[in-house]
Protein backbone atom coordinates (compact mmCIF):
# COMPACT_ATOMS: atom_id res chain seq x y z
CA UNK A 1 0.00 0.00 0.00
CA UNK A 2 1.51 3.27 -1.31
CA UNK A 3 1.83 6.45 1.29
CA UNK A 4 -0.66 9.26 0.22
CA UNK A 5 3.22 11.13 -0.66
CA UNK A 6 3.92 8.14 -2.85
CA UNK A 7 0.82 8.47 -4.34
CA UNK A 8 1.29 12.53 -5.09
CA UNK A 9 4.96 11.80 -6.12
CA UNK A 10 3.73 9.26 -8.69
CA UNK A 11 1.43 11.61 -9.80
CA UNK A 12 3.89 14.07 -10.29
CA UNK A 13 6.30 11.69 -11.54
CA UNK A 14 3.83 10.78 -14.65
CA UNK A 15 2.92 13.93 -15.30
CA UNK A 16 6.74 15.31 -15.69
CA UNK A 17 7.22 14.18 -19.71
CA UNK A 18 4.51 16.46 -20.27
CA UNK A 19 6.56 19.57 -19.29
CA UNK A 20 8.66 19.37 -22.10
CA UNK A 21 5.67 20.86 -23.51
CA UNK A 22 4.32 22.50 -21.22
CA UNK A 23 7.23 25.02 -20.13
CA UNK A 24 7.67 26.11 -23.89
CA UNK A 25 3.59 27.01 -24.66
CA UNK A 26 3.94 28.99 -20.72
CA UNK A 27 6.48 31.06 -21.73
CA UNK A 28 4.88 31.97 -25.11
CA UNK A 29 1.82 32.11 -22.77
CA UNK A 30 3.45 34.76 -21.21
CA UNK A 31 5.52 36.78 -23.86
CA UNK A 32 2.60 36.73 -25.91
CA UNK A 33 0.77 38.15 -23.70
CA UNK A 34 2.93 41.35 -22.63
CA UNK A 35 3.84 41.90 -26.56
CA UNK A 36 0.06 42.49 -27.39
CA UNK A 37 0.44 45.51 -24.84
CA UNK A 38 -1.56 43.74 -21.71
CA UNK A 39 -0.69 44.88 -18.33
CA UNK A 40 2.21 41.48 -16.64
CA UNK A 41 -0.30 41.66 -14.15
CA UNK A 42 -2.82 41.26 -15.99
CA UNK A 43 -1.29 38.63 -18.10
CA UNK A 44 -0.17 36.86 -14.83
CA UNK A 45 -3.21 36.96 -12.76
CA UNK A 46 -4.47 34.72 -15.56
CA UNK A 47 -2.38 31.97 -14.61
CA UNK A 48 -3.80 31.78 -11.41
CA UNK A 49 -7.48 32.56 -11.79
CA UNK A 50 -8.08 31.04 -15.27
CA UNK A 51 -5.30 28.69 -15.46
CA UNK A 52 -5.33 26.99 -18.77
CA UNK A 53 -3.15 27.61 -20.99
CA UNK A 54 -4.93 27.76 -24.77
CA UNK A 55 -8.06 29.52 -23.10
CA UNK A 56 -5.90 32.29 -21.52
CA UNK A 57 -3.95 33.00 -25.21
CA UNK A 58 -7.49 33.04 -27.13
CA UNK A 59 -9.02 35.61 -24.22
CA UNK A 60 -5.87 37.97 -25.10
CA UNK A 61 -5.98 37.48 -28.73
CA UNK A 62 -9.75 38.23 -29.19
CA UNK A 63 -9.44 41.28 -26.90
CA UNK A 64 -6.58 43.07 -28.88
CA UNK A 65 -8.57 41.77 -32.09
CA UNK A 66 -11.29 44.27 -30.65
CA UNK A 67 -13.81 41.71 -29.39
CA UNK A 68 -16.25 42.54 -26.55
CA UNK A 69 -15.56 41.21 -23.59
CA UNK A 70 -19.04 39.01 -23.85
CA UNK A 71 -17.64 36.90 -26.58
CA UNK A 72 -14.00 36.64 -24.97
CA UNK A 73 -15.21 35.64 -21.66
CA UNK A 74 -18.09 33.33 -23.34
CA UNK A 75 -15.22 32.14 -25.23
CA UNK A 76 -13.07 30.76 -22.31
CA UNK A 77 -16.08 29.48 -21.01
CA UNK A 78 -16.68 26.97 -24.53
CA UNK A 79 -13.09 25.80 -25.09
CA UNK A 80 -13.10 25.00 -21.10
CA UNK A 81 -16.37 23.13 -21.12
CA UNK A 82 -14.32 19.95 -22.00
CA UNK A 83 -13.38 19.87 -18.12
CA UNK A 84 -17.13 19.02 -17.46
CA UNK A 85 -16.25 15.68 -19.42
CA UNK A 86 -13.23 15.08 -17.43
CA UNK A 87 -15.13 15.87 -13.96
CA UNK A 88 -18.28 13.28 -15.23
CA UNK A 89 -14.91 10.52 -16.11
CA UNK A 90 -13.30 11.52 -12.56
CA UNK A 91 -16.12 11.45 -10.27
CA UNK A 92 -16.34 7.91 -10.11
CA UNK A 93 -12.85 7.74 -8.14
CA UNK A 94 -13.55 11.14 -6.00
CA UNK A 95 -16.88 10.40 -5.24
CA UNK A 96 -16.01 9.32 -1.55
CA UNK A 97 -14.39 12.43 -0.88
CA UNK A 98 -15.99 15.54 1.48
CA UNK A 99 -17.61 18.52 -0.87
CA UNK A 100 -14.47 20.52 0.45
CA UNK A 101 -11.38 18.22 -0.68
CA UNK A 102 -13.82 18.09 -4.02
CA UNK A 103 -13.91 21.71 -4.54
CA UNK A 104 -9.93 22.22 -3.75
CA UNK A 105 -9.51 19.23 -5.97
CA UNK A 106 -11.40 20.97 -8.90
CA UNK A 107 -9.27 24.18 -9.49
CA UNK A 108 -6.04 21.43 -10.20
CA UNK A 109 -7.42 19.68 -12.75
CA UNK A 110 -5.92 19.81 -16.43
CA UNK A 111 -6.41 18.24 -19.34
CA UNK A 112 -2.43 16.41 -19.03
CA UNK A 113 -3.28 15.42 -15.19
CA UNK A 114 -6.55 14.34 -16.06
CA UNK A 115 -5.01 12.05 -18.79
CA UNK A 116 -2.41 10.60 -17.08
CA UNK A 117 -4.32 10.52 -13.19
CA UNK A 118 -7.50 8.38 -14.98
CA UNK A 119 -4.82 5.74 -16.54
CA UNK A 120 -3.61 5.50 -12.38
CA UNK A 121 -7.26 5.54 -11.06
CA UNK A 122 -8.33 2.57 -13.82
CA UNK A 123 -5.19 0.74 -13.02
CA UNK A 124 -5.63 1.39 -8.80
CA UNK A 125 -9.40 1.57 -8.43
CA UNK A 126 -9.51 -0.09 -4.89
CA UNK A 127 -6.42 1.83 -3.58
CA UNK A 128 -6.75 4.29 -1.04
CA UNK A 129 -6.33 7.77 -1.01
CA UNK A 130 -5.62 7.70 -4.79
CA UNK A 131 -7.25 11.14 -5.29
CA UNK A 132 -3.46 12.22 -4.59
CA UNK A 133 -2.78 11.02 -7.91
CA UNK A 134 -4.64 13.91 -8.92
CA UNK A 135 -3.39 16.34 -6.81
CA UNK A 136 0.26 15.41 -7.97
CA UNK A 137 -0.41 15.43 -11.70
CA UNK A 138 -2.58 18.57 -10.84
CA UNK A 139 -0.05 20.58 -8.58
CA UNK A 140 2.96 19.71 -10.33
CA UNK A 141 1.27 21.55 -13.87
CA UNK A 142 0.43 24.64 -12.00
CA UNK A 143 3.74 25.09 -10.63
CA UNK A 144 5.34 24.64 -13.68
CA UNK A 145 2.81 26.58 -15.34
CA UNK A 146 2.89 30.09 -12.80
CA UNK A 147 6.92 29.71 -13.58
CA UNK A 148 6.85 29.14 -17.18
CA UNK A 149 4.31 31.97 -17.51
CA UNK A 150 6.56 34.42 -15.14
CA UNK A 151 9.19 33.69 -17.22
CA UNK A 152 7.73 34.81 -20.63
CA UNK A 153 6.70 37.92 -19.06
CA UNK A 154 9.75 38.91 -17.67
CA UNK A 155 11.81 37.64 -20.57
CA UNK A 156 9.88 38.20 -23.29
CA UNK A 157 9.46 35.67 -26.28
CA UNK A 158 13.50 34.61 -25.96
CA UNK A 159 12.43 31.53 -27.86
CA UNK A 160 13.14 32.54 -30.95
CA UNK A 161 9.73 32.00 -33.53
CA UNK A 162 11.51 30.14 -35.68
CA UNK A 163 12.04 27.12 -33.52
CA UNK A 164 8.23 26.73 -33.90
CA UNK A 165 7.58 25.97 -30.04
CA UNK A 166 3.48 26.00 -30.49
CA UNK A 167 4.41 22.58 -32.49
CA UNK A 168 5.08 21.12 -29.33
CA UNK A 169 1.43 21.24 -27.82
CA UNK A 170 -0.30 19.02 -30.19
CA UNK A 171 3.02 16.70 -29.46
CA UNK A 172 2.14 16.57 -26.08
CA UNK A 173 -1.67 15.41 -26.84
CA UNK A 174 -1.02 12.93 -29.19
CA UNK A 175 1.56 11.63 -26.53
CA UNK A 176 -1.41 11.37 -23.85
CA UNK A 177 -3.06 8.97 -26.59
CA UNK A 178 -0.58 6.74 -27.45
CA UNK A 179 -2.05 4.58 -25.32
CA UNK A 180 -5.26 4.08 -27.40
CA UNK A 181 -3.92 3.70 -30.45
CA UNK A 182 -3.68 -0.05 -30.85
CA UNK A 183 -7.59 -0.20 -30.56
CA UNK A 184 -9.78 0.66 -33.28
CA UNK A 185 -12.42 1.17 -31.58
CA UNK A 186 -10.67 4.34 -29.84
CA UNK A 187 -8.87 5.12 -33.16
CA UNK A 188 -12.15 5.11 -34.64
CA UNK A 189 -13.03 7.38 -32.14
CA UNK A 190 -9.98 9.74 -32.56
CA UNK A 191 -10.75 9.90 -36.43
CA UNK A 192 -13.99 11.38 -35.81
CA UNK A 193 -13.16 13.59 -33.01
CA UNK A 194 -9.94 15.15 -35.11
CA UNK A 195 -12.09 15.56 -38.59
CA UNK A 196 -15.11 17.03 -36.93
CA UNK A 197 -12.96 19.75 -35.39
CA UNK A 198 -11.67 20.63 -38.76
CA UNK A 199 -14.93 20.62 -40.05
CA UNK A 200 -16.54 23.05 -37.71
CA UNK A 201 -13.24 24.98 -37.05
CA UNK A 202 -14.85 28.19 -37.84
CA UNK A 203 -17.90 27.57 -35.69
CA UNK A 204 -18.27 30.46 -33.40
CA UNK A 205 -16.84 30.88 -30.14
CA UNK A 206 -14.33 28.28 -30.72
CA UNK A 207 -17.07 25.65 -30.11
CA UNK A 208 -15.47 23.28 -32.24
CA UNK A 209 -14.15 21.88 -29.21
CA UNK A 210 -16.60 20.84 -27.69
CA UNK A 211 -18.97 20.20 -30.73
CA UNK A 212 -16.00 17.67 -32.11
CA UNK A 213 -16.17 15.51 -28.60
CA UNK A 214 -19.98 15.23 -28.99
CA UNK A 215 -19.88 13.99 -31.86
CA UNK A 216 -17.56 12.02 -30.79
CA UNK A 217 -18.49 10.38 -28.11
CA UNK A 218 -21.87 9.56 -29.94
CA UNK A 219 -19.78 7.56 -32.39
CA UNK A 220 -18.85 5.73 -29.61
CA UNK A 221 -22.01 4.99 -28.17
CA UNK A 222 -22.66 3.55 -31.37
CA UNK A 223 -19.01 1.46 -31.60
CA UNK A 224 -20.44 0.34 -28.51
CA UNK A 225 -23.09 -0.91 -29.86
CA UNK A 226 -21.59 -2.78 -32.59
CA UNK A 227 -19.00 -4.57 -30.29
CA UNK A 228 -21.63 -6.44 -28.65
CA UNK B 1 -13.11 46.02 -17.24
CA UNK B 2 -10.50 43.64 -18.39
CA UNK B 3 -10.02 42.58 -14.83
CA UNK B 4 -13.88 41.96 -14.13
CA UNK B 5 -13.14 39.97 -17.60
CA UNK B 6 -10.72 37.56 -16.09
CA UNK B 7 -12.33 37.18 -13.33
CA UNK B 8 -15.86 35.67 -14.82
CA UNK B 9 -13.98 33.77 -16.92
CA UNK B 10 -12.07 32.71 -14.44
CA UNK B 11 -15.49 31.26 -12.36
CA UNK B 12 -16.66 29.98 -15.72
CA UNK B 13 -13.77 27.87 -15.82
CA UNK B 14 -13.91 26.79 -12.19
CA UNK B 15 -17.30 25.98 -12.30
CA UNK B 16 -16.76 23.84 -15.27
CA UNK B 17 -14.09 21.70 -13.82
CA UNK B 18 -16.08 21.64 -9.87
CA UNK B 19 -19.65 20.73 -11.16
CA UNK B 20 -19.60 17.10 -12.45
CA UNK B 21 -16.84 16.46 -9.82
CA UNK B 22 -19.50 18.14 -6.80
CA UNK B 23 -22.94 17.06 -8.58
CA UNK B 24 -22.39 13.99 -10.17
CA UNK B 25 -23.37 10.52 -8.51
CA UNK B 26 -22.03 8.03 -10.62
CA UNK B 27 -24.61 5.12 -8.89
CA UNK B 28 -26.97 7.27 -10.97
CA UNK B 29 -24.68 7.15 -14.53
CA UNK B 30 -25.74 3.35 -16.45
CA UNK B 31 -23.42 1.29 -17.47
CA UNK B 32 -23.53 2.25 -21.00
CA UNK B 33 -22.96 5.63 -19.94
CA UNK B 34 -19.86 4.94 -18.46
CA UNK B 35 -18.60 3.20 -20.85
CA UNK B 36 -18.92 5.97 -23.65
CA UNK B 37 -17.49 7.98 -20.68
CA UNK B 38 -14.34 5.79 -21.44
CA UNK B 39 -14.06 7.45 -25.05
CA UNK B 40 -13.59 10.89 -23.39
CA UNK B 41 -9.58 11.04 -23.73
CA UNK B 42 -10.18 9.48 -27.42
CA UNK B 43 -12.55 12.34 -28.22
CA UNK B 44 -11.35 15.38 -26.65
CA UNK B 45 -7.58 15.40 -27.47
CA UNK B 46 -8.34 15.31 -31.34
CA UNK B 47 -10.13 18.56 -31.46
CA UNK B 48 -7.00 19.98 -30.13
CA UNK B 49 -4.60 17.94 -31.92
CA UNK B 50 -5.81 18.37 -35.02
CA UNK B 51 -6.13 22.23 -35.61
CA UNK B 52 -3.12 22.81 -33.86
CA UNK B 53 -1.81 20.62 -36.79
CA UNK B 54 -3.85 22.12 -39.91
CA UNK B 55 -4.30 25.46 -39.27
CA UNK B 56 -1.57 28.02 -39.25
CA UNK B 57 -1.56 30.69 -36.93
CA UNK B 58 -3.59 32.72 -39.18
CA UNK B 59 -6.62 30.62 -38.86
CA UNK B 60 -5.94 29.09 -42.50
CA UNK B 61 -5.05 25.59 -43.96
CA UNK B 62 -1.58 24.68 -44.02
CA UNK B 63 -0.33 23.01 -47.32
CA UNK B 64 -0.17 19.09 -47.38
CA UNK B 65 3.82 19.75 -47.57
CA UNK B 66 3.86 21.49 -44.20
CA UNK B 67 6.52 19.86 -41.53
CA UNK B 68 4.43 20.30 -39.23
CA UNK B 69 2.09 17.08 -40.57
CA UNK B 70 5.35 14.86 -41.18
CA UNK B 71 6.50 15.56 -37.62
CA UNK B 72 2.88 14.48 -36.16
CA UNK B 73 3.24 11.61 -38.04
CA UNK B 74 6.95 10.62 -36.93
CA UNK B 75 5.88 11.13 -33.28
CA UNK B 76 2.34 8.64 -34.06
CA UNK B 77 4.19 6.52 -35.32
CA UNK B 78 7.24 6.74 -32.56
CA UNK B 79 4.39 6.69 -30.24
CA UNK B 80 2.86 3.83 -31.07
CA UNK B 81 5.85 1.85 -31.35
CA UNK B 82 7.36 2.88 -27.57
CA UNK B 83 4.43 4.02 -25.69
CA UNK B 84 7.09 6.53 -24.19
CA UNK B 85 5.55 10.10 -23.43
CA UNK B 86 9.10 11.80 -23.77
CA UNK B 87 10.02 9.92 -27.28
CA UNK B 88 6.70 10.79 -28.61
CA UNK B 89 7.14 14.31 -27.99
CA UNK B 90 11.18 14.47 -28.94
CA UNK B 91 10.88 12.24 -32.08
CA UNK B 92 8.04 14.91 -33.43
CA UNK B 93 9.89 17.96 -32.59
CA UNK B 94 13.51 16.70 -33.69
CA UNK B 95 12.17 16.00 -37.15
CA UNK B 96 10.42 18.74 -37.62
CA UNK B 97 13.26 20.68 -36.85
CA UNK B 98 15.25 18.71 -39.35
CA UNK B 99 13.06 19.69 -41.92
CA UNK B 100 12.64 23.26 -41.12
CA UNK B 101 16.71 23.92 -40.75
CA UNK B 102 18.05 20.75 -42.91
CA UNK B 103 16.46 20.61 -45.76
Amino acid sequence: MLSKSEIFKRGSLDISPHMLSVIPFGIICGAIGVEMGFDPYLVYAMSIIIFGGASQIVFLQLLSGGASSFIAVTSVGIINSRHLLYGAVLSEYLEKLTLFKKLIISYFIVDQGFAESNKYFKKNKNQKNIHYHLLGTGITMWVCWQISTILGIILGSFIPDELGLKFAVPLTFIAILIGEFRKIDHVIVILVSGISSLLFFEAPLKSYIIISPIVALFTASLVLRFKK
Amino acid sequence: MTWLSIIIAGILTYITRMTMITLVDRRVLGTKLKQVLGYVPAAVFPAIIFPAIFYNDYGNLIELTDPKIYGAIIAILVGYLSRNIIATIFSGLISYWIIIFLL
